[in-house]
């Protein structure tokens, strides 16, 4: 009993804490800025509680009703995840401040959505699993209908949740029937079973539509309909935020899932996987080619590095679940950074959204446009930022299990997608701006703070990717692997 | 520390720094002090690699002046410099015309003078590590590392159509080099674990990027694998070179860069293709390397009759250099795979030769152009009779880039011709031709700048080099006489490098020349094998 409170304590902090935002919030005029401060806070908080209660928890020991676990590969994504919710907030500061709309629903719901995201990847259990995920996508369909006022915002949440709520439905059908097939949710018995015997038809169509339904999650091909309406809708910090906080939680439990509990019958499921990273990241990449809207364009790239991440988990074992881990990471401090430089431009005065609108910018904000590069560089996967040691892992591990194909697959549509990025780099640096007078220096200090963090990031783990590569190998060392 | 003594990682990373003071410390308008900066650094760092020309012991280690240490443990990928003859040439030729490329640009360059000295001396650092590594993941970084400065190099700073050549250049060297990263993943885990799909057993030994080691493990990999390693890398390299028919980047990237662009592209970086098929085609998959010689040597030829036939209908000077820069590295091709001593030593040579004379050839056509805005050959003629010092150097590094006797070109060729004669009489004839179309179009071009009555006004009134464009040039030309004149501490600084080459590629050649070669080189004692 005392243990089930120790594991569950930092998520536990972490919805009170939302509330007590959220009542903070409810005041008239509250800054953005104090509620944020409190929000940063309560995320350093649940951090602090979160290291102190791993020491004490043996990553082995399962808690409420064994649903729960907080091993290694839990820690590492919450820790993901932590990183991505502060980083967002961070980045909204300043938009909040420009934008009339209420900071402490806007703030309180980004928290909830990080305790769901940290009670998935802690999931051992489909159950818990669909709970946590269920809390996620709920606060993040409200968060992408936030501006009331603006239309595309409106679309962006009807879409996603009937979206997403279909696909919910389709993940509990898969649920069920995987359930009828082997008796339990309990991914280890789950294992068990398929392991001791070939999986039945109801086993194969349940793993399927629970890969839909993840892979929707994800933003996969031919799932992915979704994503470049709800990203150009949305706010752009809710777009930097869904963009790699739900991702990398979704992709937690896909390899928990798959990689995991699944792997003994890897062979009804991979070919699956397989089609899907290969047409993600083929048409993610070449729908992008024709986007003149940056947000958009970020969509599909999103898209396209969802089919990359994929790439590893076809390529399984320790080596590809690594491989994931360590993308995911460089992957949300690469997005994050790319979002923010597009919320930088909207408060200078740049609209920040149409391709054209780049156009200049080194010469305005030479270390705005710098840090850009940087982050196009990483998306494209081009030394020595951290997008390319994010690839290297990822293909190494693919090249190692024999999907040679899949991979030069993969670097041809990275070679494709550098195609994009440098659109956005030729505005800023090789066309000359009409005479824009650069906007007053609107307070985005906030905004850029996170992003010269990110900056640094994608530097530091391009050049020494080592400590990184090794925090993503002892997360994986806890596997519920068979 | 230990890191800042080595020679090579200062010789590496100085231009960096230089780079980073241009950046940080010196604001946009001060012009004359980014000149200052960049031109002490791109000299000193001329300077402090001279000393890898007679530090380096020919006969001594295979590499020399190494440095190893950690970097990736977790892949086996580790921060490893080292060089041996070829390298040390290569580097000495990139830090030479890196400070020749800074120091011709100060009237060609006027505008946005701070991006433009920072992005030349990173291009500086990215080719140099090139040169140096010898863990592939390295090699492969500042291989990348240097298509985002030639990108801007061609882009702000290039002629009418610069978006198009930058953006074709990038995407061309990018799809090329990403094929080639995963031949390198393919090479790095047959050595250890075999791969899966293709069903072959793996050699077993811990996986590893390591240059040294793989060139004793990899080539034990079986044939098939080879193959497709070798296409890998091939891709990759061959867009590079250019080989034909993946040249059609080149004339486009060249007419637009800037003349400084030119001077590094056709320099240095074309070389980059040559040197990554001499350093990791040849001596890491030596079978594949045998089955490919004729394909491989069809292409040069291709390349070589091709360039000159195509450059004898040009118009514009420099896509005229450019094209005999696919011709020339035609010769480095043919003589590389030739995979004798002569071949490889005339092809090594060759690189050296191509990048002084086409690196001279650019910077003469960039000071015409400074002066008139226009590279048409129709727009000159008599130019002899208001320039004489320009005609006169303009005729000197003809000469070498046709390969006049005295001068470099000459020892260059007449090395690959021999190596290839010793092959097939009718590789080397079929070459020869090359040659000729080689002094047609060259000679061709001067007569119609140089000679004749002077047919435009504006070129009444054009004045002859100043000391500081002379200055660019003469040493280009004094190496050129010394190559031409007295290459043999050229060749000897090479030629142990060469002979473990040839030992790992075909060591059938060194036990029965199929021609008593005069000098044929002393076989190395066994076990000095790459590593």
């Amino acid at each position: 009993m005392v243990g089930d409170i120790l594991a569950v304590l930092p998520e536990t902090v972490l919805a009170l804490l939302g509330m007590v935002v959220l009542l903070a919030g409810l005041g008239k005029g509250r800054s953005p800025l104090t509620l944020g401060a409190l929000t940063i806070g309560s995320f350093l908080l649940t951090g602090v509680t979160l290291s102190w209660v791993a020491g004490g928890i043996a990553p082995d020991d399962r808690f409420m009703l064994g649903m729960f676990a907080v091993d290694r590969f839990a820690i590492f994504f919450k820790v993901v995840v932590l990183l991505s919710s502060s980083l967002a907030v961070v980045l909204s500061l300043d938009y909040l401040k420009r934008h009339d709309y209420r900071p402490g629903e806007y703030l309180s719901l980004l928290m909830f959505a990080t305790v769901g995201m940290m009670t998935m990847v802690s999931g051992v259990n489909l159950a818990a699993i669909y709970v946590g995920l269920e809390l996620m996508a709920l606060s993040t369909y409200v968060l992408a209908g936030y501006f009331r006022r603006e239309v595309r915002s409106h679309e962006a949440a009807a879409k996603y949740f009937v979206l997403g709520a279909l696909s919910s439905g389709i993940l509990l059908y898969g649920l069920s029937l995987l359930y009828g097939a082997t008796g339990s949710l309990d991914l280890a018995t789950i294992s068990g079973k398929l392991a001791a015997d070939k999986p039945s038809v109801a086993a194969v169509a349940g793993m399927a539509l629970l890969a839909c339904g993840f892979l929707f999650k994800v933003a996969a091909v031919p799932f992915h309909m979704w994503t470049p309406d709800v990203y150009e809708g949305a706010p752009t910090p809710i777009t930097a935020f869904m963009s790699v906080g739900p991702k990398a939680a979704a992709f937690a439990i896909l390899l928990r899932v798959f990689a995991g509990a699944l792997a003994p019958a890897e062979a009804s499921w991979r070919p699956l996987i397989w089609g899907a990273a290969a047409l993600t990241m083929v048409w993610g990449n070449l729908a992008a080619l024709t986007q003149d809207n940056v947000k958009r364009m970020l969509a599909y790239s999103s898209i396209a590095h969802a089919g990359y991440a994929l790439v590893g988990l076809v390529a399984g074992g320790a080596a590809g679940v690594q491989s994931v881990l360590l993308y995911m990471l460089i992957y949300t401090v690469t997005n994050l950074g790319a979002f923010g430089f597009v919320i930088l431009l909207e408060s200078r005065g740049y609209a920040g959204e149409t391709v054209t609108d780049y156009a200049g910018l080194a010469r305005k904000h030479p270390l705005a446009a710098f840090g850009m590069l940087l982050f196009l560089l990483s998306l494209g996967g081009i030394p020595p930022t951290a997008g390319f040691m994010g690839k290297l892992y990822l293909f190494a591990a693919a090249v190692r299990a024999g999907y040679v194909w899949l991979v030069v697959i993969a670097v041809l549509m990275s070679a494709v997608s550098m195609f994009y990025y440098l659109r956005i780099v030729l505005q800023m640096y090789l066309r000359d701006g009409e005479e824009v007078v650069p906007a007053p220096l609107v307070a985005s200090a906030w905004t850029e703070r996170a992003i010269w963090v990110c900056a640094l990031a994608v530097l530091v783990i391009g050049l020494f990717p080592g400590p990184f590569a090794a925090a993503a190998q002892a997360g994986l060392g806890i596997m519920p692997l068979p | 520390m230990e890191f800042l003594l080595n020679p090579l990682n200062q010789i590496c990373y100085l231009p960096l720094v230089g780079a980073l003071i241009i950046i940080f410390a010196l604001k946009r308008e001060q012009t004359r002090a980014i000149q200052a900066v960049a031109t002490v650094t791109a000299g000193l760092d001329f300077v402090i690699s001279l000393p890898l020309w007679w530090r380096y012991v020919p006969e001594g280690a295979p590499f020399q002046f190494v440095f190893k240490t950690s970097w990736i443990p977790s892949i086996g990928s580790s921060y490893h410099f080292g060089v041996d003859g070829i390298s040390v040439l290569l580097i000495l030729l990139t830090t030479l015309l890196g400070f020749i490329a800074v120091y011709s640009s100060f009237t060609a360059i006027t505008h946005r003078n701070k991006e433009y000295y920072a992005f030349l001396l990173l291009l500086q650092t990215g080719m140099l590590g090139v040169f140096m590594s010898l863990d592939l993941v390295l090699f492969y970084v500042f291989w990348e590392v240097m298509l985002v400065p030639m990108y801007f190099l061609i882009g702000v700073w290039g002629g009418p159509r610069k978006l198009y050549a930058a953006i074709k250049f990038f995407m061309y060297t990018l799809v090329g080099s990403v094929l080639m990263l995963v031949g390198i993943l393919a090479l790095y885990f047959y050595n250890s674990t075999g791969l899966a799909t293709i069903g072959l057993p793996g050699l077993g030994n811990p996986a590893t990027f390591d240059v040294t080691v793989l060139f004793k493990v990899a080539p034990q990999i079986p044939g098939s694998l080879q193959m497709w390693i070798f296409l890998a890398f091939f891709v990759g390299f061959a867009i590079k070179v250019p080989m034909f028919p993946f040249h059609t980047w080149l004339p486009d990237a060249h007419v637009e860069a800037p003349t400084a662009g030119s001077v590094i592209l056709a320099g240095v970086l074309l070389k980059m293709g040559t040197y990554g098929f001499i350093r990791f085609s040849l001596p890491l998959l030596p079978d594949a390397t045998r089955k490919a010689v004729p394909w491989m040597v069809g292409l040069a030829l291709v390349g070589i009759v091709y360039g000159g036939l195509v450059a004898m209908a040009q118009k514009d000077m420099k896509k005229l250099v450019a094209y005999s820069s696919v011709s020339h590295l035609g010769f480095v091709m043919l003589g590389m795979f030739a995979l004798n001593p002569s071949g490889l030593s005339g092809s090594v040579l060759q690189m050296i030769n191509h990048g002084l004379s086409t690196g001279g050839l650019f910077l003469l056509v960039g000071i015409v152009y400074e002066r008139r805005h226009t590279r048409m050959i129709a727009d000159y003629g008599g130019l002899a009779k208001v320039m004489p010092v320009y005609a006169m150097l303009f005729m000197i590094i003809t000469m070498a880039s046709i390969g006049l006797p005295t001068l470099n070109g000459f020892v260059g060729e007449l090395l690959i011709l021999i190596g290839a004669f010793n092959r097939s009489a009718a590789w080397a004839t079929l070459a020869a031709t090359g040659i000729v179309l080689g002094a047609a179009y060259m000679l061709w071009l001067y007569q119609r700048v140089f000679f004749g009555e002077i047919t435009h006004e504006e070129n009444k009134t054009l004045a002859d080099v100043s000391t500081r464009e002379a200055w660019t040039l003469i040493p280009l030309i004094v190496l050129c006489f010394w190559i031409g004149l007295y290459p043999k501490p050229f060749l000897r600084i090479i030629e142990p490098s060469i002979g473990r080459l040839v030992q790992v590629v075909d060591p059938g050649y060194l036990q029965h020349p199929p021609l008593p070669a005069p000098q044929a080189p002393a076989a190395e004692p066994q076990g000095h094998t790459g590593g």
